[in-house]
């Protein structure tokens, strides 16, 4: 099979993340979405490195999923103590620092 | 040349007075008029010392020289600050220390009911020792110093009532006039330093020989805006008739004996430049002529007696200015009728103010008349002063003026006949109108206010004028007994040796005493023949309403100089506001607006942030891919 088309698979599932990174409202969507675009960027670094025989790619995929990881953790305490905070989950809702 | 370490002392210790007085404060209002009197006398005591010593050399060792200091040394300019007491420099001094002591004495009485006798007097030791460094510089810079000074103690003292606010206006009105002038002397400094490569009356003189007659004429010009400037010559004259609004004393010393005459000393200090640049010599004694019958037209029509008398002064400067820029033959004769001057027109002013003394402070000559009786000194001194400015045989004015009407006759051709008559005009127009003030002052009835009650001034006012009347009477016979005066100028300058003569001195004579009379005649005839009228009467022909307004000297400098600057003043206000506050406040607004634009970005909603960093970064990725393809 064409390794061609993993990336392919790789270029729509970043779009339909960013996407809904756009129009989405809910942070915990949001915040999926932003997973999906970081597994469709993981995606292509391991197609490439199949490509080119070598392991770069693959060394790369793994410091993304450690950040990946960070992000979680970080991300998520925040999203969880505005919930607290406002009742609210909404991103729309969180612009305190304009008003 | 000789060196001496005493020059100082004739500047230090009016200086010591002035600055004593002045920190001193109201501690020392109780003998302050005497420390500054006795530091002028001890200053004219220091000048008769040099004169002394002086007399004993022989005309090369005369001048002395003392280095006080090296002022500024710049790779090739070197100025020190260096006194030189020559031949000329003495007769200023001891005119300076000697009448200034005099009126130091005067004002002892004169100023005895003012709060602030103490400033006054340390403003008038400050003059001294300024007018002294005027004339002791050994450079035109350090000349300048002294320049300034004068300038600054001038503008002091007729502002002394400040109170009054037409008194400050004419303070200022003289201290501008003068920056004028003023202005001309730095340029005449900065030429010579550009062209000559130095300032020291030393170096240019001898280096006038082999310098440019175009740098030399351009100096000359310059130094003539400055003598115009300081010595109220036309164009610049128009402030010493305000200037009369200080007290008496300081019209006799500075506005009539000592300052104005620095233009003449100014210019017979450069007579080496001058005499190199026969245009710049032309046009001094154009100014001089001018001067001498636009000062004697105003004083025709002045009912102020202090401004009648400065109108007189203006006009003697003249007679002296022209004389100096008759070359070397009228230099001696110029110093020879400012010394001259300097007695009698200081006597006047002194009687002037013995007159106010007695009569409340009344200055219109038409509220006066018959003061014979009740101020017999004033009327003596004065009167005395009176004939010698006239030009009297045997009084001084006689000798000096009389000098230069010959000098001016015989200056050559057409122009020696040009001066001479304008110089026997003045002379003819003196007489009248110092008649006039004499017989509204002195003679016919009185038409004093209800509320004078005329008396002689003390003895500390009338002892200086009696002292100043002798030297009206004596001085011109003794500076011109055996030509004293000339030879003893005479290594200053130097001499051409031809003497043309157009007429004899004694046809000269004749023709001034001839115009004297015709003066004095009319004068007679119009004010001691006629009532004279206590108030001015307006009906008068338009020419006297003219010279009432000082021949329109105002009106002119202001339609021609103020309104013009003020106007430029306005646009440049205006340019200010509009274009350079403009940029200033554009750029403001710049900012502002562009912010206020772009503040529409920051919404406040994460997804739109979100999505500007999409479309951004897919920008940036089309254009790497358009630029790599």
């Amino acid at each position: 099979m064409d390794a061609a088309n993993y990336l392919y698979l790789s270029a729509l599932l970043f779009t339909i993340g960013a996407v809904g990174v756009v129009v989405r409202r809910n942070a915990i969507v949001v915040f999926m979405c932003i997973e999906l675009m970081l597994n469709a960027a993981n995606l292509a670094f391991v197609t490439f490195s199949r490509i080119n025989g070598d392991l770069n790619g693959q060394v790369i995929a793994f410091f993304t999923m450690v950040v990946a990881a960070c992000e979680v953790v970080v991300g998520l305490a925040i999203i969880v103590t505005i919930y607290r905070s406002r009742r609210s989950a909404s991103v729309d809702d969180a612009s305190l620092l304009k008003r | 040349m000789t060196t001496s370490n005493s020059l100082v002392y004739l500047i230090a210790l009016p200086l010591l007075g002035a600055t004593i007085l002045l920190l001193a404060g109201r501690r020392a209002d109780k003998w302050g008029h005497i420390l500054g009197t006795l530091m002028s006398a001890s200053s004219f005591a220091v000048g008769l010392y040099q004169l002394s010593q002086m007399l004993g050399r022989t005309n090369e060792a005369r001048p002395v020289t003392q280095k006080l200091f090296e002022w500024i040394s710049v790779g090739t300019f070197n100025v020190d600050a260096g006194l030189l007491l020559d031949q000329l420099s003495i007769c200023f001094v001891l005119l300076i220390t000697g009448v200034g002591t005099l009126i130091h004495i005067y004002s002892i009485s004169y100023m005895s009911h003012d709060h602030d006798r103490r400033r006054f007097f340390a403003y008038l030791n400050l003059f001294i020792a300024a007018m002294l460094l005027l004339v002791l510089g050994n450079s035109y810079l350090n000349l300048y110093v002294g320049w300034e000074g004068v300038g600054l103690a001038s503008y002091l003292l007729i502002g002394f009532w400040n109170h009054k606010p037409a008194y400050a206006t004419a303070s200022k009105k003289a201290f501008v006039m003068n920056r004028i002038g003023d202005m001309g002397l730095s340029f005449a400094i900065m030429i010579a330093f550009a062209t000559i490569g130095t300032v020291s009356f030393e170096g240019i003189k001898e280096h006038a020989h082999h310098t440019s007659t175009g740098a030399l004429t351009a100096i000359g010009i310059m130094l003539l805006v400055a003598a115009t400037g300081k010595s109220a010559q036309f164009p610049l004259q128009a402030w010493l008739g305000d200037a009369m609004a200080g007290p008496t004393p300081v019209s006799a010393l500075i506005h009539a004996a000592t300052m104005v005459t620095a233009g003449v000393y100014l210019i017979t200090r450069s007579n080496f430049i001058f005499d190199a640049a026969p245009t710049a010599q032309l046009l001094v004694v154009i100014v001089g002529a001018i001067t001498l019958l636009f000062g004697a037209l105003i004083g025709t029509a002045k009912d102020d007696i202090k401004k009648a008398l400065a109108a007189s002064t203006m006009s003697q400067i003249g007679y002296m200015i022209l004389g100096a820029g008759l070359g070397p033959v009228g230099y001696a004769f110029a110093i020879m009728h400012l010394l001259t001057h300097g007695f009698f027109k200081a006597g006047m002013f002194l009687g002037a103010g013995s007159v106010m003394h007695g009569m409340n402070d009344e200055v219109n000559m038409r509220k006066y008349g018959a003061l014979r009786k009740f101020m017999p000194i004033t009327f003596v001194t004065f009167g005395l002063g009176y004939l010698a400015i006239l030009g009297v045989p045997p009084f001084a004015g006689f000798y000096s003026k009389d000098m230069i009407i010959e000098t001016a006759f015989n200056a050559g051709g057409i122009k020696g006949i040009i001066l001479g008559t304008v110089t026997l005009l003045g002379a003819g127009i003196t007489a009248f109108y110092m008649t006039r003030v004499m017989i509204l002052t002195f003679t016919g009835k009185s038409r004093w206010d209800d509320e004078a009650h005329p008396h002689e001034s003390p003895l500390l006012m009338w002892l200086p004028m009696a002292i100043l009347a002798i030297g009206s009477v004596s001085s011109g016979f003794l500076l011109s007994r055996g030509d004293a005066l000339v030879n003893w100028l005479a290594p200053l300058f130097e001499h051409h040796g031809e003497h043309k003569e157009l007429l004899s001195p004694i046809v000269v004579s004749g023709l001034a005493l001839a115009m004297v009379a015709i003066g004095v005649a009319i004068a007679f005839l119009k004010y001691s023949r006629q009532e004279v009228a206590a108030v001015a009467p307006e009906d008068v022909s338009v020419f006297t309403k003219i010279a009432r307004q000082d021949l329109m000297q105002d009106r002119f400098n202001e339609a021609v100089f103020m309104r013009p600057g003020q106007q430029l003043t306005q646009v440049l206000v205006k340019t200010d506001e509009a274009v350079i506050d403009g940029a200033v406040r554009g750029v403001g607004q710049l900012a502002m607006g562009s912010g206020s634009i772009l503040r529409g970005l920051q919404s406040g909603f994460v997804r739109s942030y979100a999505a500007l960093i999409l479309v951004g970064a897919s920008l940036l990725i089309a254009a790497i891919w358009v630029v790599t393809k």
